[in-house]
């Protein structure tokens, strides 16, 4: 049994100029121990998702589902008390910017002992005792001194490993993180990033990380999903889904980045004509058939999702190899 | 070809905060920068944030004067050159074209007032050049009268590429010109730049943090760290055959889109620099993973060769 099924998951936000359909019939299941990388650019939908596995969606927004089911149990119709009880205990988020997350007027301490004594009903020594147990984990030194430290003394790397550890404290099942490297620099992108596979694989913990870059993606997807105007269009295992990207959109995705070693300096870049469709109103047929190459009549339909063996995706065209 | 850009012996401090009785402290963001840029060049910028790589462009953009050391562009030092002359040299395109772009004025006027304020032309005269070169950027004459906020951001990035080349200067600095941009726009945008540097015989100063990106459109690189160049040298060079730790540790942190390598380890320490109070010696030494004795004590020479390097393993050891 999976530890996340997700089936039909839509989200709707409410606005002055109609429906946003955020997030559109979204099905995907992650594994226990497992990576699970949801990547799209801004607007997509992709932190929407999360948001609405975390019961943390704006007001305006509404959530439905055929089926969310996580650990066995079935949410679909959870309450916001139920989904707060396992927010931060049985599953957990890191956020983009941890400066941002994390509130300036508590010690780093207070705050790592916060989530612990809620949870576990545990007592101030006992959480302060397993927070310092985790910034070790997290590879934090003098973590019993950094205790009584406040954010804002810490380099943005060291406040994503105290956010790392926090979501750790509980010791969840599943580790969501929302682009929890994009405002660090591109070392500490790599040390934050390689302390996340290793704390998966060592602690045998399921992750839904969530990206705009497929270098990322790359390096620590089991399984990845593609996005695009709040719909999965493709989605498989990392090496299938990189070996032969079937949609357009995510083939587009992939010729535009420079690959270091592959891609001649100054050759021209693959690039997606046009923009993302506004999500307000009725949408029908394929969302990325104005922008796509190969577009015809049959996509103002909707399209069925194909699959061949544990690769699937949301269009018409007959599979082809990515243009080298 | 002859040096367009000359940055010699540069450094820019500035005091953060106050203090009643001890000293204010001071950050020292540019620290003794030597630089040439050759006609048609693009020259790379790279390194963290905080490494002084903004205020270095601030500085050849006139915006900051240095506390020491000399910028010529074209020959001529910097600080004597008057400014709208200077506006005709070199423009900038920033990395947010949400917030460098006047929100109350139609995309026509925001690329036209250049113009304006040189006195050059007649208002129509103004409009029509600005009108074209929006048509040069790949934005037709219908969003001429359309305001910022109904563009996308890969369109606003144009209007901005835009306004900096209406004046027809020689030199471009791109501050992070695609960091806020998504991927495919992106691509979009390093097109254009780099049509247009071909087309309009342009100097690139590219500042960037994105390895990738960097070695795509630069023909020459310079690696700052914590205010310093710790090297510089022909984009093949570079990468090929990269010579400071830090300049190794930034091209192993490259993502590049191949399952299955993982995450490569940098080898770097956890040691984040207070750039408040900066390390002695080379203050990459914390963090370096071949670091020595002498590294702790010495700030390394900067030496010229194969362009330059700034580290003790090329001089003599590290050891003390």
């Amino acid at each position: 049994m999976p530890l996340l099924e997700v089936d039909g998951l839509t989200v709707d936000i409410a606005t002055p100029r109609g429906v946003l359909h955020a997030v559109r019939d979204v099905s995907f299941r992650i594994e226990r121990g497992e990576t699970l990388c949801l990547v799209g650019e801004s607007g997509c939908g992709k932190s929407m998702t999360a948001f609405a596995l975390m019961g943390l969606l704006p007001q305006t927004a509404s959530r439905s589902a055929r089926r969310f089911r996580f650990e066995g149990e079935d949410l679909t119709r959870a309450s916001p008390a139920r989904l707060g009880a396992l927010r931060g205990d049985r599953m957990a988020i890191v956020f983009q910017e941890p400066m941002t997350a994390l509130n300036p007027a508590y010690t780093i301490g207070d705050q790592l002992a916060e989530v612990h004594r809620r949870h576990k009903g545990s007592t101030r020594h006992q959480a302060r005792e397993r927070a310092v147990e985790l910034m070790e984990k997290v590879g934090i030194t003098a973590a019993g001194k950094r205790l009584g430290q406040f954010p804002h003394q810490l380099s943005g790397g060291l406040r994503q490993r105290i956010m790392i550890s926090m979501a750790l404290m509980c010791g969840p099942a599943l580790l969501i993180a929302d682009e929890p490297t994009t405002a660090l620099d591109v070392t500490t992108q790599a040390q934050i990033l390689r302390l996340l596979v290793e704390l998966q694989r060592d602690l045998g913990i399921a992750m839904l990380l969530i990206t705009h870059d497929l270098g990322v993606v790359a390096r620590t997807a089991h399984r990845v999903a593609v996005m695009y105007a709040g719909e999965i269009v493709e989605s498989g295992t990392a090496a299938a889904v990189f070996a032969l990207p079937r949609h357009p959109y995510t083939r587009g995705l992939m010729a535009s980045i420079p690959v270091p070693g592959k891609t001649p300096p100054g050759a021209r870049l693959g690039a997606i004509p046009g923009i993302v469709p506004s999500l307000i109103g009725d949408i029908r047929g394929c969302a990325f058939r104005e922008r796509c190459a190969h577009a015809t009549a049959v996509c103002t339909a909707p399209v069925a999702v194909r699959a061949e063996h544990d690769h699937d995706w949301r269009c018409v065209l007959e599979a082809r190899p990515v243009a080298a | 070809m002859s040096a367009l850009i000359e940055v010699c012996g540069v450094s820019r401090q500035f005091v953060v905060g106050r203090r009643l009785f001890a000293a204010k402290p001071v950050i020292r963001a540019v620290i003794d920068v030597d630089l040439t840029v050759r006609s048609g060049e693009v020259l790379g910028i790279v390194g963290e944030s905080g490494s002084g790589k903004s205020t270095l462009g601030k500085m050849l953009l006139g915006l900051i004067a240095p506390d020491r050391g000399t910028i010529r562009i074209g020959g001529e030092d910097l600080i004597a050159i008057e400014r709208r002359r200077l506006a005709r040299l070199i423009q900038p395109v920033f990395q947010d074209p949400y917030s460098s772009l006047n929100p109350r004025k139609r995309v026509v006027a925001i690329v036209a007032l250049p113009l304006a304020v040189l006195g050059i032309g007649s208002a129509k005269e103004r409009r029509a050049r600005a009108t074209a070169m929006l048509e040069r950027v790949g934005l037709p004459a219908r969003y001429a009268e359309v305001y910022p906020s109904e563009l996308s951001g890969g369109q606003r990035q144009r209007v901005a590429i835009a306004r900096a080349l209406i004046v027809g200067p020689k030199i471009v600095l791109l501050d992070e010109p695609t960091s806020a941009l998504d991927v495919s726009v992106q691509s979009q945008i390093l097109n254009l730049l780099l049509d247009l540097r071909d087309d309009l015989g342009l100097t690139y100063v590219f500042i960037s943090h994105n390895l990738a990106v960097v070695e795509h459109v630069a023909t020459r690189v310079a690696v700052m760290y914590l205010g310093r160049i710790v090297e510089a040298a022909d984009r093949e060079a570079i990468f090929a055959n990269p010579r400071h730790p830090y300049t190794r540790a930034l091209l192993d942190s490259v993502l590049t889109p191949e399952p299955g390598l993982g995450v490569p380890d940098t080898g770097l320490g956890l040691a984040f620099p207070n750039p408040l109070d900066p390390p002695p010696g080379c203050t990459f030494h914390p963090r370096c993973p071949e670091s020595g004795p002498r590294c702790r004590i010495e700030v390394p020479r900067v030496l010229q060769e194969a362009g330059q390097v700034a580290c003790h393993l090329y001089d003599g050891g590290t050891a003390a």
